[in-house]
Formats: C-alpha cells, sequence, structure tokens
C-alpha cells in the first residue's frame, strides 16, 4: 500500500507545483495520473521516487515512511535515459550489481525475452529505436521487482502502433510480480487501457480534482461499449477539471446524484 | 492474419537488416580513394617548385626544392644524428605531457567534483592560465636549471591547462538525467563516479589529452630554442645559426609527422573506451 498524504511541493521559485495531495494505492493496483501538462504529474512521481524533497506531507510504502530513493521504488522516466555505454543486457542489469553473476544474467535475459529484444542483447541503445530503447528502460525498472513502479509519460513519444505493442509488453511485464504501478499519462485511451483507476488532476497549484475507477476485465476489447463508456467518463471528468467557472472541485459521484434527483 | 502480417513484417524487417549489415561492413572495408585528392595540392607545388630550381628559374637557396630538403633529413637519418634529435624531443614531450595530463586530471576532477572546491581552485587556475606560459622560461631556468628540468616543465605547464578545462568542464557537462539513474539505484558517492561520471567524461577527456599532446608538441620547440644541444628544436636553431634552410625544414617535416604519429597512437590506445559512441568524432 503506497499512501500519500497532505504531500505539498513548492519550488525554490514559488511555483506551488502540489498542493495537499491525499491518495492510496493498494497493493498491486494500476493508477494512472491524467491531466494537462502542468499539473504537477511529474513532480509527484519525482517526490515518490525519492528524487526531490517535498514541502509538507509524508509519503508511505506499506507503513514505511519513504526519504529519498528506495530499493522498492523503481521509475520509468519519460526518455528512456539509458547508458549510452553500456550494452542494452548491461543497462537492463544496472540496478541488479548486488546480485551474483548467474542470477543476473537469469533475470535479465527473462526481462529481455519478455519485451522481445533477445536478439538485441549485446547492441548499444544508440542502435535501437525509440520504442525498443523505452522497452529496454521498463525493463531495467522491472529486474529489480520493485512493488511500486512509477512511470511519468512512458510511451508519449511513441507513435500509436508502437504505443499499444508496449502497453501488452507493459502489462506482461506486470503479470508476473504485480507491482503498484502510478503511470502518467495525458492518453485517456492508455488510462482506460492500463488502469483500475483514474486520477484526474488539476493545475496551479496541482491537486486532485476526481477520481474514477475503471472496473473492466482484463484483458481490454478497447472497441467494446463498456472501453468506451469509460473513455467518455474520464474525458468528461477532464472537460471539467478544465472548466475554470468550476469552484469547487465537482466529482463524478456529486455529478451522478444531482442527475439522479433531476 | 493479423498476426501472420505482423510476423510476416517482423520477418522482411530482419531481411533488410541482414541486407544492410555486410553492405555497411564493406562500405568500412573498401578504401576511399578521395581521401588522395587531399595530397594532390601540396604534390602539386612541391614538384613545381622542383621543376622551378631544375630549370633555373629560381636559385633555391632560401627555399630549397623537395629533392635537397628529402637529401638532408636522409643524410641525418644516416648518420644516426636524426634519431637522437628525435628520441630527445620525444621524451621531453612525453614526460612534460604525463606530468601535466595527471596533474590537468586530478585538479579537473577535483574541481568537478563539488561547487566548493571549484570556487576555491578555479579561479586561481584561470588567473594562471591567462599568464603566456613562456612567460615562465626566466622563471623556470632560474629555478630549474638550463638543463632537461626546466624543458619538461615549461611543456607540462601547457599540457597542463587544456586537459583541466576540459576535464573539468566535461564533468560539469554529464547530463543530469544521466545522474539520475545512479541516484534511482541509490549508487553511493564513489560508484556514482565510477559507472556513471568517468564513462560520461571519457570521450571528453580523450579530446582534452589531444589538444594537450597538441600544446606538448608546440611547447617543446620553445623549449629546445632556449639552449639545448639536442632535439628537433635545436636543429632548427643550428639550421638558422648556420644558414641551413634544408634542415629547418626537415626538422618541420620531422615535427609534423612525429605530432601525426603521437596523436594517432593516442587516439588508437583511448579507442576501446570511447567505442559506444557516435563515430562522427572519430574522423577529427
Ligand atoms: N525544478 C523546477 N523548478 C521550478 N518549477 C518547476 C520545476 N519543475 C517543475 N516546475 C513547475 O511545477 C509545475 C508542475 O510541473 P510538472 O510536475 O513538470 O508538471 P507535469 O508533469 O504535470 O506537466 C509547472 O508549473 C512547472 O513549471
Ligand atoms: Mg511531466
Amino acid at each position: 500500500m503506497l499512501e500519500l498524504e497532505h504531500l505539498s511541493k513548492t519550488y525554490a521559485d514559488g511555483t506551488r507545483a502540489l498542493s495537499d495531495i491525499n491518495l492510496s494505492v493498494r497493493q498491486a493496483e494500476i493508477v494512472s495520473l491524467i491531466g494537462g501538462s502542468g499539473c504537477g504529474k511529474t513532480t509527484l512521481l519525482r517526490l515518490i521516487a525519492g528524487l526531490d524533497r517535498s514541502s509538507a506531507g509524508a509519503i508511505r510504502l506499506d507503513g514505511e515512511l519513504l526519504s529519498g530513493p528506495h530499493p522498492s521504488v523503481g521509475i520509468v522516466f519519460q526518455e528512456p535515459r539509458l547508458l549510452p555505454w553500456l550494452s542494452v543486457f548491461e543497462n537492463i542489469a544496472f540496478g541488479l550489481e548486488h546480485l551474483g553473476a548467474n542470477e543476473r544474467k537469469a533475470r535479465v535475459e527473462h526481462a529481455l525475452d519478455k519485451i522481445g529484444l533477445s536478439e538485441h542483447a549485446k547492441r548499444w541503445p544508440r542502435d535501437l529505436s525509440g520504442g525498443q530503447q523505452q522497452r529496454v528502460a521498463i525493463a531495467r525498472a522491472f529486474v529489480t521487482n520493485p512493488t511500486v513502479l512509477l512511470l511519468d509519460e512512458p510511451f508519449s513519444a511513441l507513435d500509436a502502433f508502437t504505443r499499444a505493442s508496449l502497453h501488452e509488453h507493459l502489462l506482461g511485464l506486470w503479470e508476473e510480480t504485480r507491482p503498484t504501478v502510478v503511470l502518467v499519462t495525458h492518453d485517456v485511451q492508455e488510462a482506460v487501457t492500463l488502469a483500475d483507476r483514474a486520477v484526474v488532476m488539476q493545475p496551479k497549484p496541482g491537486r486532485i480534482f476526481d477520481e474514477l475507477s475503471l472496473t473492466l476485465s482484463r484483458p481490454r476489447d478497447k472497441t467494446g461499449l463498456a472501453f468506451e463508456n469509460s473513455v467518455r467518463r474520464v474525458l468528461t471528468a477532464l472537460d471539467h477539471s478544465l472548466n475554470p467557472s468550476q469552484q469547487q472541485p465537482q466529482r463524478e459521484r456529486d455529478r451522478q446524484a444531482a442527475a439522479l434527483w433531476w | 492474419m493479423t498476426g501472420n502480417a505482423t510476423s510476416h513484417a517482423w520477418s522482411s524487417q530482419q531481411g533488410a537488416a541482414a541486407l544492410a549489415a555486410p553492405s555497411l561492413a564493406e562500405k568500412r572495408r573498401a578504401f576511399d580513394w578521395r581521401i588522395l585528392l587531399g595530397f594532390l595540392l601540396p604534390i602539386a607545388v612541391a614538384l613545381l617548385w622542383e621543376a622551378a630550381v631544375r630549370f633555373g628559374l629560381a636559385q633555391g637557396r632560401l627555399v630549397p626544392p623537395p629533392s635537397r630538403i628529402f637529401a638532408a633529413l636522409w643524410s641525418l637519418a644516416e648518420t644516426g644524428e636524426l634519431w637522437t634529435h628525435v628520441w630527445t624531443t620525444l621524451w621531453r614531450v612525453l614526460t612534460g605531457f604525463i606530468i601535466g595530463a595527471v596533474t590537468g586530471i586530478v585538479f579537473g576532477a577535483l574541481s568537478g567534483s563539488g561547487e566548493t572546491v571549484r570556487r576555491l581552485l578555479d579561479p586561481t587556475l584561470q588567473a594562471l592560465r591567462a599568464i603566456p606560459s613562456i612567460a615562465w622560461v626566466p622563471l623556470f631556468i632560474l629555478w630549474l636549471g638550463i638543463f632537461e628540468a626546466s624543458k619538461v616543465a615549461l611543456i607540462a605547464v601547457g599540457v597542463f591547462f587544456p586537459v583541466y578545462l576540459g576535464i573539468a568542464g566535461a564533468i560539469l557537462s554529464v547530463d543530469r538525467k544521466l545522474v539520475e539513474v545512479g541516484h534511482v539505484f541509490r549508487l553511493s558517492r564513489f560508484k556514482l563516479a565510477k559507472r556513471i561520471l568517468l564513462p560520461a567524461v571519457l570521450p571528453e577527456a580523450v579530446i582534452a589529452l589531444r589538444s594537450g599532446l597538441g600544446l606538448g608538441f608546440m611547447f617543446v620547440v620553445a623549449a629546445e630554442f632556449m639552449g639545448a644541444s639536442e632535439g628537433l628544436g635545436y636543429l632548427l636553431v643550428d639550421g638558422q645559426q648556420m644558414g641551413k634552410p634544408d634542415q629547418i625544414l626537415a626538422a618541420i617535416i620531422a615535427f609534423a609527422l612525429l605530432g601525426k604519429l603521437a596523436d594517432s597512437l593516442l587516439v588508437l590506445l583511448t579507442k576501446p573506451l570511447v567505442r559506444w559512441q557516435d563515430t562522427v568524432r572519430e574522423r577529427l
């Protein structure tokens, strides 16, 4: 269980990137953070990953207070950030230095197999396509078996076909150890494809506007009515979050209640 | 159906890759004859000058024709004199280069390692850099005598600054995003330096060493001007005093060959360290 309690972040220049974020994510749950740019999504992930310090509030993982990078928390950045002087194999093995050579090799080869890049193990990152590089980055985060995996718009730079295949690779890896996943995206389809819950954020200061649970069975049929419905629900919530006349966050629950009453 | 189509797309992609791979290797192996174009101009000028002197159009006393330069080079080589001079010069450059490069790397690493250290070191070193290195000569001679020590010291000073600046700059410009990858995997300071900073600065470090070596060759000439009895620089001074322009040009050619050879050797030795890089820079 990942818990964020009254989390706030104000940057040195006075930007209020996050204000009073409260969120708890169950073990093995996939939550997607969705919202326009500047909502503080990246900031939130960097706080959880321990790369920045929060101004106020606390982050707990299974009750343990997180302060700084934690071995059970992995992150995949928006860019692959592979080390150009290491081969694909060595990049994936980067976080496994503490393991014996055999165990390391076994884990990396399994991951390579999972992401379909076994025959590229010895190549340099620069010889891979963008989608392949991002797959390597995801594998690098997965092989350490994190209990929480953070993904910051990992597919945003890719075309739709590559993105769809990467969704499958991601779910394939997730199935094995079922970590908690926090996925940042600005793509509603992507959120509905992957997540159990969508958290809609609002900017200035960054805060949570609404949460919608997406209880579709997996694997998800993207052409089905239920899927369409969920997409529409998230879009509606996003619409409301963007509407400046909306003083109070009006949650989906309240809107439904209002609709019933009428 | 779709599975079939994708697998077909895959195999055709791999087929294309298999076709592309050998042609790339062939390209690398095949000799590019256009390289020879670069030799055309100097050879033409040399032949023209040779002809002009042969046919009495020019005297060639102050600017000797190529044949006379090579004759001078040959006779120097035959007597073994040339090799003594070459070895002396090489020894001076190498010693000065090693001293200058090692101190440059150490100070560069210190200055790049932290804000406080940099504020402490850098202003002084920058101020020292503003002094033209040749200005140190009288002081070095007073301190170290007129023999080897003062020459090596001058060369070391010349090598030090480009190496220092290159290393410090390279460390400062390491991509913060890659350093963060190290933080995510909780590397210690030492491990971070070893696994991320060091490999990241290697390409620029090699370039810094190369410009250091180039300056080393520049300063060995200056050092040998200040009273030497051996070395290619001595051949230059001797040629001037004895009125032997062919000897001067022979020494200049020896310097050019030696400098290029040393640089190529450095590139060769450091190549395994930077193999991962895109190859554009290798042509420099
Ligand atoms: N290092 C920083 N210093 C100051 N302001 C920042 C910094 N990083 C982000 N911000 C600001 O914080 C806000 C949220 O940024 P970010 O978390 O990157 O949003 P998102 O990822 O949702 O697009 C933005 O207004 C941005 O300008
Ligand atoms: Mg962002």
